[in-house]
């Protein structure tokens, strides 16, 4: 009876105080089974242990501290379990803010869902260019939609030309090829499309020979006919738009190949760590559009990469960008000094903020804006086990593209 | 004139080669299910599950505990092989009498085990390296050899399984329960563990598959769920339950896959659909499939 009394009167005693504290819930959604979650989750942990430690966000007069709630979308799998699991977060655990994503269609879907709630959901994962689209189309619905990172994949495209070009420059100086040969390399899928027509038509202006289109399955364990098939073109370059396992394959079978051509485009696969052991160590030369390295694009860049290898240790991802949507929101949040969402759109709409993967500010659609000196994006090869940044050569610390022809 | 008939050549020598290596493990994992749905009318949907334990326990083996090729090999079909003996008897052993139950059980199992290794693994994809180093010339067509050996153990693997059901005695008593599984019965074999062998024997074929093709596939949960389709595709094609149906219908889909990629390199996605259409033709054809006993003449 005593100790029941004692107990009732230590909580009553410690609920005021956790009342003026307060907390920022957080929801990071992501598919925690596999690297793309695993990184959104550590981004966040980066970032709210940062702000914590800094006393919390400031709001008025009081300071509150960020709580983050895991969120398993499975939306790699299943986009329903990652419908169900936006309800999950909104309903039972009360975020007060949504972050993360990954898979288009499945962002697609809870972003309906974040929008039905008027919640304020910062996307770090998905590049489909309907998500920005919804904002300008009907903006009082989906106002309170931001996309942190990626860029959208429109930009993708004028990223992956832009790079592609400072590739062919190089076949051209160290080859002697005038016109180097391509050969697209695209998995089956919706998103690829846009992009290969875009090749098709704008390769040969930028002086390049497109040699055939390869479309294997994404899912698909084999492509020893294609790379016969690619060899035989006599191709320089294989222009790959891989999101799936097949670009590890790709890797793999181009390096015990032993191809000339070099791999170049996107390879979703080949931006994470594990690429290398997942190609035992076949995947030399292959190079993929990237997010984050540690290079300086900011000079916050470098210092998270560091932090964050010696934390987790493994190399970020784009989706570990949920630390600069937690960051960013933080920002908003002192600045608007309040955490309602219809007052933090337009302080959000207005804010330029520096942040790993470039300064971000957004367009009508909410979009990052693409460019120098706000968000570019980079290109990176994996060069004897290392990931080396070659794209914007400006940027400090990128390094030379180095060809198999000429080891 | 004759540089396209050089190249008409070169893709005749790709598709020769190609196709065979692929028919190869094909054959490996449809000759299993063959085999125990011949003797136990067992319809073994975890077949290609048990492929993927096998890719796992060996990267378990090799990578993390750095053992060597050949017992890490030995160890992983040893292994899956005892999990299927036993999955026979605690899983579907109960409910071999009713058909419909034994295929949801075997899906459920190959369920559970994909969820398992998500959760021990992780969705990620893991690489393992090769036995063997290099690529060899074969007619032309560059071939890793790690490729080749697949198509070796495979070869020997096959041989292996030939020469256990028709030169023992353990596969005379196969051959008996599949020819009359009654009358087996009465001639007083044990045919629930006549049943039980031929679920090892098939399932250490596909751990087998999955040691070889390991290193040159990708690791992960999901690996059994594309080789389960075209296994059934061979094995439907083949006729179910013929063992040299479904060596024949695994060339078959080995070289209609190749064909698909060299002829029509924008529709290599294709090459699963491809072989499905096939599949079916048959089966409008010859609903037996190629080598298959009519239904009609099922027990």
């Amino acid at each position: 009876m005593v100790r029941s009394f004692l107990l009732a009167a230590a909580l009553a005693a410690a609920a005021p105080l956790a009342q003026a504290q307060g907390t920022v819930k957080i929801a990071i959604l992501g598919p925690m089974a596999f690297v793309q979650g695993e990184n959104h989750w550590a981004g966040a942990e980066m970032a709210r242990d940062e702000i914590n430690k800094g006393g919390g966000i400031q709001v008025g007069g009081r300071k509150l501290q960020v709580e983050l709630a895991r969120i398993d979308t499975n939306e790699i799998q299943s986009v329903p379990d990652a419908t169900n699991a936006m309800e999950r977060a909104i309903a039972r655990d009360k975020a007060d803010f949504l972050v993360g994503g990954f898979r288009s269609e499945a962002v697609l879907a809870m972003q309906e869902i974040a929008m039905d709630n008027k919640k304020l959901f910062l996307g770090a994962g998905a590049a489909h260019s309907k998500l920005g689209i919804n904002v300008e189309a009907n903006y009082e619905r989906y106002k309170y939609w931001f996309r942190v990172t990626p860029v959208k994949d429109v930009d993708l495209v004028r990223q992956s030309f832009a790079a592609l070009g400072e590739v062919a420059a190089q076949i051209r100086k160290q080859l002697g090829k005038e016109s180097p040969k391509v050969a697209i390399l695209a998995e089956k899928a919706v998103w690829v499309e846009g992009i290969v027509a875009a090749a098709q038509k704008n390769l040969p202006a930028m002086k390049m020979e497109v040699v055939g289109l390869w479309q294997p399955s994404a899912v698909a364990t084999d492509v020893t006919a294609e790379l016969a098939a690619i060899d035989r073109s006599g191709a320089d370059i294989v222009f790959t738009l891989l999101s799936g396992p097949v670009g590890i394959v790709v890797g793999r079978q181009m390096g015990e190949r032993n191809m000339k051509a070099i791999a170049f485009g996107i390879n979703v696969e080949a931006q994470k760590d594990g690429f290398w052991q997942a190609t035992a160590s076949k995947g030399n030369y292959v190079s993929t559009l990237e997010t984050i390295a540690e290079v300086e694009i900011t000079p916050k860049t470098v210092p998270f990469v560091k932090a964050f290898k010696e934390r987790f240790k493994k190399s970020p991802t784009y989706n570990a960008g949920t630390y600069d949507a937690i960051m960013l929101l933080r920002e908003a949040i002192e600045k608007a000094g309040t955490t309602d969402a219809d007052k933090l759109v337009p302080v959000l709409e207005k804010t330029v903020f520096t942040g790993i993967t470039g300064v971000v500010e957004f367009d009508k659609r909410h979009d990052p804006v693409w460019g120098p000196g706000k968000v570019t994006g980079l290109a990176v090869q994996w060069q004897d086990g290392e990931k080396v940044t070659f794209w914007p050569p400006q940027v400090k610390g990128a390094r030379p593209f180095r060809m198999p022809a000429a080891k | 004139m004759a540089r396209s008939a050089g190249v008409v050549i070169q893709m005749l020598q790709d598709i020769l080669v190609t196709g065979l290596v692929n028919g190869g493990v094909y054959a490996l994992l449809a000759i299993g299910f063959s085999l125990v749905f011949g003797v136990a009318r067992i319809v073994n949907i975890a077949h290609t599950a048990f492929y993927m334990l096998a890719a796992y326990c060996f990267y378990t083996l090799l990578v993390t505990a750095k053992l060597n090729v050949l017992l890490a090999a030995l160890i992983a079909i040893a292994a899956v092989t005892a999990l299927a003996a036993l999955c026979y008897r605690l899983v579907i052993e109960p409910v071999r009498s009713h058909e419909s139950a034994v295929l949801i059980a075997t899906i459920a199992l190959g369920l559970i085990f994909q969820e398992l290794m998500l959760v021990a693994f992780g969705g990620n994809f893991l690489g393992i390296p090769s036995a063997i180093d290099g690529v060899a010339s074969v007619l032309g067509v560059s071939i890793p050899y790690q490729r080749l050996l697949i198509l070796v153990v495979a070869a020997a693997a096959l041989a292996a399984t030939w020469f256990v059901l028709y030169r023992t005695r353990l596969g005379l008593a196969i051959r008996a329960t599949a020819n009359d599984l009654e009358v087996a019965n009465l001639m007083g074999m044990n045919v629930n563990r006549v049943a039980m062998v031929a679920v090892a024997l098939s399932v250490a074929l596909a751990a087998v598959a999955g040691v070889v093709v390991a290193p040159v596939f990708v690791v992960d949960p999901l690996m059994w769920l594309a080789p389960l389709v075209t296994m059934l595709a061979i094995v439907v094609l083949g006729g179910l339950g013929s063992l040299k149906g479904s060596l024949i219908g695994a060339l078959i889909i080995g070289y209609v896959e190749a064909i698909t990629v060299f002829a029509l390199p924008q529709g290599a996605f294709l090459k699963g659909a491809v072989a499905l259409s096939i599949m079916v033709v048959v089966l409008l054809v010859r609903p037996e499939g190629l080598f298959g006993v009519a239904f009609e003449e099922e027990r």
